[in-house]
Parts: structure tokens; C-alpha cells; sequence
């Protein structure tokens, strides 16, 4: 087993079409810090992508920057907070969740398509992709999208990039949207809400006009493990809703939105910063003792009853909100879950309830047993090798990593 | 003009059978061959190209969907889907050997879902009609192409549009959740649906701007906003296009994101004021309407930082509107320009290139240069805050000569826009019109890599081919694997 670690696209590409015409399976890392998400591979070789690194052109009046993958996350983001700007899908920090240490790169989060709490309204990762250049399976360097905000030149390849796990092709360089950061931020918590009437509540805040950038409900166990005082300190569930924008603005909707729904306690920008960036890094559920962890995106109307479906089905659940429902996060005691991780009862909760069901963080061998990412569609899954195919046709390309044979 | 694929003898010279097999799948009225009837799908709002097509057939169930497209597959037989016909870019543009399949009767909204905020809706409802739906809970749609009251939700989907509010909501695929689609074998898959994102590949995303090459749309589903608490219209005249560029520049710069944000030249304004009566400033070179939302106190500040923008870029007149029924006639006059233009000149042929904002200006100035070098006028009215632009060029299809002057005259803008580092179509789609361009902005490779995707769909080709692509791809030769031999090219690489 060797590590290739090419220094740009050019060496990149030569590299994979020396592995497609061996037929030598790679896997593509940047350091490593997803490493334990996916499915488990057995690949012979590691391509190391982190030396491309770098940012191309940041033009902040354009809200365009082009990086290559390799770029930290955190150096990505001072850059643009030094020019008031940020990545508005606002890329979780899964490091402890996963066990892992390192830095985050936006090449991995682009091909695992990760976003946090203001998904919800902004958008996912996929949507700030607006083009990139890449190395295929063939060992062919192509590019698609542009380098502008608006685009629809061709199929939108983006899409399709973001989320592949590095299935499709080694990314080499990617151009994203940044959005203007807000001046300021605050939260309104509210308390003693239970899951249905959160969910209820928080729907009710997203169907308001006062612009709500994130909507999350913690039960009581896990806001006591919150290391905000505000949401911790209360032995009670916690609702959260997120306003953020010119100061005048947000205190008028944070007004307008207790009037709508009951008084609340109000976090200020520190406070709101820290509690969301806890949720988008799912520190309420990393409790002690072993544990298997569990991404549900469901209706978002029926969170709560899913996450009922889950109680019922293991003593063991723990469970949050974000994204006004869409997003459940799941925990399980890794014995209670067994072989398989609870994946059979977890996929019976959610079937019926429109979404999926993904095993975040497991052990390899529970991973490597179990599909981590819902099965699909009979016709859906069928379609989806013939697009691997399409791209890597010798397989060679992080094979096995979202699912067997892909 | 560019050319469509020879007509395939074969299927010609089965057309009765054909037409009889599409009857025994959708009876009565929905199978059209009169020629008289037919001439009605002949083009799409890209008029300068006609083509009537072998058979249009107008399905009224998904059943009858799957079914012609699992004989028109079988039969080898072409398929190009149509929604309501507006595509600018000939998306539409029928084959002479093909099925013209229009998807008009899908007309009706599925559901309203306002606990999910979304909207489950056939693929020919229309744009409005979905935002019409929701209106009474304070809810809309936010993609709104100025042809909304006429083109069809499914079009949108095949075409990724846009409208004066994308700037700040977003095109179509950001807010489209989920898709039903027919694949031309005759599958009916879901992609999508009321949940966030995708487990495994983002077929959706990669459906949506496909321009109906994957498969035929069946239903939608869309998410639905609340609308801002107010918003206001500025009306902003500068003494020339270059100052209004700045002016885009600096509003996004200082990090403002407006709803909207457009500029019409002077050309478009005179059209659009003679049509509308907006009380737009006819004085000015180029006028920027600039729209604000959100609460009272942030429009406020928000209205007044814009204004101090425009200032120092030289605005020479600002007008805010102090009614709703003022905001809607500010934009009545822009929402209209296209037809308002259409009545100052026989014929027009509308470009959609995206650029650096920055260029705008610039870009701006090279045109008006080029008008004189190719004979013709062009009116400028466009998204400014997202740097697209749609240069309208003015022609007459009876003068001859004048199409292909316009036709060049086109593509010398979508060329200066790629150059300057920007795009050939910001929301209009390839199509037949942009079809010949595609190399400007890609390589051999990359157009290959899109192709496969169409491969893995369409083997056969089947779906609206003559589009988006230069030229037809045969998906054995792309799938074959060039191997160029197993030696590491650069032994030299550091390995550890
Ligand atoms: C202690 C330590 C110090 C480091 N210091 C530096 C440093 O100073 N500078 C530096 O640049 N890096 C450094 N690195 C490497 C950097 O941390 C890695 O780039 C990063 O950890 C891995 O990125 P990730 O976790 O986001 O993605 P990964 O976990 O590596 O990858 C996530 C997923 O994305 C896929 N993927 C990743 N990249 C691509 C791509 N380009 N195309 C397609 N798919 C892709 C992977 O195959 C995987 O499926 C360091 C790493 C460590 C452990
Ligand atoms: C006056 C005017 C103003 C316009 N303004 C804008 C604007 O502001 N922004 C903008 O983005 N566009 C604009 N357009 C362009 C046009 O309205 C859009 O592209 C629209 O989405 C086309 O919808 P349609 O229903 O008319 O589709 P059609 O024109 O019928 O078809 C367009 C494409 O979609 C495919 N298609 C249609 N229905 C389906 C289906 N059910 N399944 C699969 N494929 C399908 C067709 O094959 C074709 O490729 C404008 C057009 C006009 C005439």
C-alpha cells in the first residue's frame, strides 16, 4: 500500500489514470478527519489530496472565492470573516462526533455535502458550489459550472459532485458563494416544550416573515449538556430559534416572534454563536459510555413521532432537533443498537415518514455490516451505478464508500 | 441558423403507425397530426426557429406518460417534452421526426403543505398559480421569471429559471425539494420529496436544468416562503450604464443583498414607459430599480444606505415607493419589458450571458459599440445584482439578412461575456441557441463528462436531442476506457 500525494491537478491526474489503467482502487483523504463516516473501503492505495491546497481568487465584492479542496476550513473562514463575509451553509465541525483530529478541509465537506443549523434557510453546501475541476475515473481532468453566481450553462454537474464522496471524481478545485455576514445574532430559548409542541412551535416561527436562520429542539437530557448556561442551566427542555441581521432588525423580530409564540429567554450574539456551533457539531449527544449515532432527515412534521417511533424501539434513545424537524439526531448505546446498529429498527421508525435514515458514527465493523446510508429505490439505485459508471467505470474511485458496488 | 439532426427516414416512413400505437395509449383528442393543428407547437419563444413536429401528443395521467415514452423508447422514436412553450433558447424547438409530448393538462396543485411549507403541484401549473396557491397564508414561491403568469412549473425545472428575486432566494434548483420523473424507459422515480438533501447521488440536483434531455417531470414539489414583513422599490437614474454598474458593485460589496436588483437602459425604459407608464425617468442613460424587504427599521436603513451608494456613483434621481400598489407598478414596467420591447420592433432575439458584476460597465460600453458594427440596435434589461444580463437584440425576420445579423450580433455578446470571465446563459438554458457555443466555456473532455450523465438516463438518445450539446453523443464510445498503459508516469512522486 502506498500514499500519493500530488502536489496539483496535473500530478492528481496522472495518478488516477495510472491507478484506472492498473484497475488499482483509491482511497481519496485529505487528512482524514471523515475518514470513519461511509462505509468502511479496502482500498490498496490512499490518494492524499491535502497539498492542493491554497485559495485561487477571493473577490469579495463578487461573493465569489475559488479555493483548491485542500484549503483548511478554518483558514477559509477567517479570510472571509476578515471581509465580513462567510460560508452561509456554515459546515458543521463533526471532529469529536467522529473521533477524529486534524483539520476540516472544504474539499471534504463539498464531497460529503455537510451543512449546519442555517441549512435550514440558506441552503446546503451543494447550493454555494457554483463550479469546480476535477480528475474522473478515466484520469481525465474536466470542469463544470463557471466562476460567477449565476449559471445554468450545461447540467449542473455541482449538484451531483457534492455529496459523491469522492465516488465520482477527485475534486482539484472548487468555487463557492459567500454570503455577507450578519452584523449580529441572538436567540430566543423557549422552555418546558414538549417534542410535539416544539416542533409545532418551531414551524410556526419558520411560517412567520421574521426570517428564523435556525430552529432546534434539545429534550432535557441533552440541553443539560449544553455548555451554554442559558440552555443547560434550566433542567428543561430548550426550543431555539435564531435571528440574525442589523441589530434594529433583529431585536424588532425577536419582539415580533415572542409575541407569536410565548416568552422566552434571550442568548445574545456570544451565546447564540456557541450554542449553534454545539448543534451543528452534535455536542448534545456525545454523553459518555459507547455510542452509535444516527442522522434521521425525515418530513420535518414528523420528527416528533419518528423520534417517539425510536423511543419506543430502543431504551436507550436520546434524541435532538434542528432544522425545524428535518434534521433528528439520533443516539443509541452501541450494545442496545447490536450488529447492526439499530439500522433495522431505525429504517422501520422512519419508513413511511418520507427521508432517510444515515449511521453517522459507528465502529468500522458496524459500519462495514449494515448499509450506512438508506437504501435506495430499486430504479433510483440503478440509475445511480449507471452514473458511477459514467464517471469511474473501473471503480477505482473511493469504491465502496457510499454503498456496496458504488 | 443552426441545424437540428437529419430526420431519421425510417420513423417517417412509420409515422401513421406511430400515430396510430400513441392513439391506442391516449384516446380522443390528445393525439395531434393535422398539419394545421400541429404548426401550433412549431416553436417555443425562440421564434426565430420553427419546426413542426411529426406528432404531439398531450397526455392527461402519469400512466399515459410512462406508456408513450416506453413505446416511443421501444420504437426508437424522439421525445421533446414542452411545457407551456416560452423557452428562449428553443428548449421546446420540436423535431420533425419526433413526439412533441406537452404536458399542459398536468394542471393542478397537488397539495399544500403549510406545516412543511411546500407545495406538491403537476408540472403544468404555472409559475403564479403555485404562488397564488399559497398567497392567502402569507406564503409564495420565490423563483418569479417575468413570465410567470404563463410558463409551467415543469419547464422551470428543466430550464433552472430565475427572476428578479433570485438574487437573494435563489433559481429554481434551490428551491425545488422534490421531482417525479418519467425516464424514457418508461420508469416513474422519485427523487427528492418533502425532506432535507439526498441520501446517495443528487439526482435531483442533477435533474433540475437538464432542459427535459433526462426524463419528462410528472409532479413537483416546491418550497414555499413567507413573505418579508414590507419591502420597498427604489427607482434609481444614472447618467450612464457604467456609473449603475458601480453602483451594483458597491450595494453587494458593502454587503447588502437586495430582494431585486435590475438596470434597464435607456432604450428599454422608453419601450417599457410608453407600454406600462411606470413614470420611469426617461433623462436617464440607464435606470436601476432596487428592491429592500424585511421589517420597517431595517428597509429603513437599509433604503438609506443604498441611496448613499448610488450617490457617490452618481446617481442623478432617487425614488422610493410609498406604496405597495407603487412598488408592484416600479416593477410592472420591468416585468414587462420584453413584450414592451417586442412593440418597438418587429422582432427581438434575447441574449442571457452572466458576468463579473464588476464588468458590467464595460461590458455594457462593448455592446453599445457593437450595435454599430452589426447594423442592429440592442435594449439592455437585466438582473444586475447577479451580473446577468439580456441584451435584447432588435431585428426583422422580413428584412433580409437581418436574422443572421442578429444571430452574430448574439453571439459576439455571449463570447465578450465568457471572455471577461462569465458565462453563456445565466437562466435561459443552452438549447438550440447557445448549442454551438458550448465550446467557448468547455472543453472536449468536459462536455463528454456531461454527456455520460445523459447516458446514464437516455442511452439511446431519445430525449430532445439537438440540444445543449454541439454534437450527439454515442454513449458506447464515451463509456470506453482509453487505457494508455501501467507504468506510473513520475516515479519522482513523493510516496510514503
Ligand atoms: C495533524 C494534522 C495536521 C495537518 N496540517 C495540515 C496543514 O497544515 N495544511 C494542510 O493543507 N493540511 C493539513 N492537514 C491535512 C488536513 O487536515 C486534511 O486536509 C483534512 O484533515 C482532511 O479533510 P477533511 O477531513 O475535510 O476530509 P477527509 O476526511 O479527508 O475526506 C472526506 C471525504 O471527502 C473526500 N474527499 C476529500 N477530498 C476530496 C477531493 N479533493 N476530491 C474528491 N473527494 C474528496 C474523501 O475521499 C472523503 O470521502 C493536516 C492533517 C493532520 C491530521
Ligand atoms: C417574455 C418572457 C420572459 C421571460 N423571463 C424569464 C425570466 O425572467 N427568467 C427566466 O429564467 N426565464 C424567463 N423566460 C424563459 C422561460 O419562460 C423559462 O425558461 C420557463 O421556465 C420555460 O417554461 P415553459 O413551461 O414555457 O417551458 P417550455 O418552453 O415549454 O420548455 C422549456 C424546456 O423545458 C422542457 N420541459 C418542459 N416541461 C417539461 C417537463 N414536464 N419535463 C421535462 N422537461 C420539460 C422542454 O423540453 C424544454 O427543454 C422568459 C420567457 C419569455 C417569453
Amino acid at each position: 500500500m502506498s500514499t500519493f500525494t500530488p502536489s496539483d491537478a496535473r500530478e492528481t491526474a496522472e495518478t488516477v489514470a495510472w491507478a484506472a489503467a492498473e484497475g488499482r482502487a483509491l482511497e481519496i483523504v485529505a487528512g482524514g478527519t471523515k475518514r470513519g463516516l461511509g462505509r468502511p473501503m479496502t482500498t490498496e492505495h490512499v490518494l492524499d489530496v491535502s497539498r492542493l491546497a491554497g485559495v485561487v481568487t477571493y473577490e469579495p465584492a463578487e461573493l465569489v472565492l475559488t479555493v483548491r479542496p485542500g484549503e483548511r476550513l478554518a483558514a477559509i473562514a477567517a479570510a472571509l470573516e476578515a471581509e465580513g463575509q462567510m460560508l452561509a451553509f456554515e459546515p458543521p465541525d463533526w471532529r469529536q462526533l467522529l473521533g477524529s483530529s486534524g483539520e476540516q478541509t472544504l474539499g471534504g465537506i463539498v464531497a460529503c455535502n455537510l451543512s449546519g443549523p442555517r441549512r435550514l434557510r440558506a441552503g446546503a453546501a451543494r447550493d454555494f458550489v457554483l463550479g469546480f475541476s476535477a480528475v474522473n475515473g478515466f484520469g481525465e481532468t474536466w470542469k463544470a459550472g463557471g466562476k460567477v453566481v449565476k449559471n445554468v450553462t450545461g447540467y449542473d454537474m455541482a449538484k451531483l459532485q457534492a455529496g459523491a464522496y469522492g465516488t465520482l471524481s477527485v475534486l482539484t478545485e472548487i468555487t463557492v458563494k459567500t454570503t455577507p455576514r450578519p452584523a449580529t445574532s441572538c436567540t430566543l430559548a423557549l422552555a418546558g416544550l414538549d417534542d410535539e409542541a416544539a416542533i409545532a412551535a418551531l414551524a410556526r416561527g419558520l411560517n412567520s416573515p421574521f426570517e428564523v436562520t435556525g430552529a432546534a429542539h434539545l429534550p432535557a437530557r441533552s440541553a443539560r449538556r449544553s455548555g451554554v448556561g442559558a440552555v443547560a442551566g434550566g433542567a428543561a427542555a430548550v426550543t431555539l430559534l435564531r435571528l440574525e441581521g442589523p441589530p434594529a432588525s433583529v431585536a424588532w423580530r425577536a419582539d415580533a416572534l415572542e409575541a407569536l409564540l410565548g416568552r422566552a429567554v434571550r442568548l445574545g450574539d456570544a451565546e447564540t454563536r456557541a450554542v449553534w456551533r454545539e448543534l451543528g457539531a452534535v455536542a448534545p449527544l456525545l454523553g459518555p459510555g459507547r455510542r452509535v449515532v444516527w442522522r434521521l432527515c425525515p418530513t420535518p412534521s414528523r420528527a416528533a413521532s419518528l423520534a417517539g417511533a425510536c423511543r419506543a424501539a430502543f431504551d436507550s434513545a436520546e434524541v435532538f432537533y434542528d432544522w425545524g424537524g428535518g434534521l433528528v439526531w439520533l443516539a443509541l448505546d452501541q450494545a442496545e443498537a447490536a450488529d447492526d446498529g439499530g439500522a433495522a429498527r431505525v429504517r422501520a421508525a422512519i419508513a413511511g415518514m418520507g427521508g432517510h435514515a444515515t449511521l453517522i458514527a459507528a465502529p468500522d465493523s458496524i459500519r462495514a455490516a449494515t448499509p450506512v446510508f438508506q437504501p435506495e429505490e430499486r430504479g433510483v439505485a440503478l440509475l445511480g451505478a449507471r452514473v458511477k459508471r459514467g464517471f469511474d467505470p473501473r471503480a477505482i474511485l473511493n469504491p465502496g464508500r457510499l454503498r456496496e458496488g458504488l | 441558423m443552426i441545424a437540428m439532426p437529419e430526420p431519421d427516414r425510417a420513423v417517417l416512413a412509420r409515422r401513421a403507425e406511430i400515430v396510430a400505437a400513441l392513439r391506442t395509449i391516449v384516446p380522443g383528442e390528445g393525439v395531434i397530426d393535422r398539419a394545421a393543428e400541429l404548426s401550433a407547437f412549431e416553436c417555443d419563444g425562440l421564434t426565430a426557429y420553427r419546426q413542426p413536429p411529426m406528432v404531439a401528443v398531450l397526455p392527461g395521467t402519469t400512466a399515459q406518460v410512462v406508456e408513450v415514452l416506453r413505446y416511443c423508447a421501444m420504437n426508437g422514436v424522439k421525445v421533446v417534452p414542452r411545457g407551456a412553450g416560452t423557452s428562449l433558447s428553443g428548449g421546446a424547438l420540436p423535431l420533425a421526426d419526433g413526439v412533441l409530448l406537452g404536458m399542459g393538462k398536468f394542471n393542478r396543485i397537488r397539495e399544500v403543505d403549510v406545516a412543511n411549507r411546500c407545495v406538491v403541484a403537476e408540472p403544468g401549473v404555472t409559475n403564479l398559480a403555485i404562488t397564488q396557491a399559497v398567497e392567502g397564508l402569507g406564503l409564495y414561491y420565490a423563483p418569479d421569471p417575468s413570465s410567470q403568469i404563463a410558463c409551467t412549473i415543469g419547464g422551470n425545472v428543466a430550464e433552472n429559471s430565475g427572476g428578479v428575486h433570485c438574487l437573494k432566494y435563489g433559481l429554481t434548483t434551490n428551491n425545488v425539494i422534490g421531482v417525479e420523473l418519467a425516464t424514457i424507459e418508461g420508469e416513474l422515480l422519485r427523487f427528492g420529496g418533502k425532506h432535507f438533501d439526498a441520501s446517495g447521488y443528487d439526482l435531483l440536483g442533477a435533474i433540475i436544468g437538464s432542459e427535459g434531455m433526462l426524463g419528462v417531470v410528472t409532479e413537483v414539489t416546491v418550497r414555499v416562503l413567507p413573505k418579508p414583513p414590507g419591502a420597498r422599490a427604489l427607482l434609481i437614474g444614472f447618467a450612464s450604464v457604467e456609473g449603475a454598474g458601480a453602483c451594483v458593485a458597491g450595494v453587494i460589496g458593502a454587503g447588502v443583498i437586495p430582494g431585486g436588483m435590475e438596470i434597464m437602459d435607456k432604450l428599454a425604459v422608453e419601450a417599457a414607459e410608453a407600454f406600462v407608464h411606470a413614470g420611469y425617468p426617461l433623462d436617464a442613460a440607464a435606470l436601476m430599480i432596487v428592491e429592500l424587504d424585511g421589517c420597517e427599521a431595517e428597509v429603513d436603513a437599509l433604503v438609506a444606505e443604498v441611496e448613499a451608494i448610488a450617490l457617490e456613483n452618481g446617481a442623478t434621481s432617487c425614488r422610493s415607493s410609498r406604496s405597495e400598489r407603487e412598488r408592484l407598478l416600479f416593477w410592472a414596467g420591468r416585468k414587462a419589458a420584453f413584450p414592451a420591447v417586442g412593440r418597438i420592433s418587429p422582432d427581438y432575439y434575447c441574449m442571457d450571458g452572466t458576468i463579473p458584476r464588476r464588468e458590467i460597465g464595460r461590458v455594457l460600453r462593448r455592446i453599445e459599440a457593437m450595435e454599430g458594427e452589426y447594423g442592429l440596435r440592442c435594449a439592455n434589461v437585466f438582473h444586475a445584482g447577479d451580473g446577468n444580463l439580456h441584451p435584447l437584440v432588435l431585428y426583422d425576420a422580413n428584412k433580409p439578412g437581418e436574422l443572421d445579423r442578429a444571430e452574430a450580433f448574439g453571439s459576439a455578446i455571449l463570447r465578450l461575456c465568457v471572455d471577461v470571465g462569465g458565462v453563456l446563459t445565466g437562466e435561459h438554458g443552452v438549447g438550440v441557441e447557445k448549442r454551438d457555443l458550448m465550446d467557448t466555456m468547455f472543453t472536449e473532455i468536459d462536455l463528454a463528462q456531461q454527456q455520460r450523465l445523459k447516458c446514464a438516463f437516455d442511452a439511446g438518445g431519445l430525449l430532445n436531442p439537438g440540444k445543449v450539446f454541439p454534437q450527439l453523443c454515442r454513449c458506447a464510445e464515451l463509456g470506453r476506457m482509453h487505457v494508455s498503459g501501467g507504468a506510473l508516469p513520475f516515479p519522482d512522486l513523493p510516496r510514503f
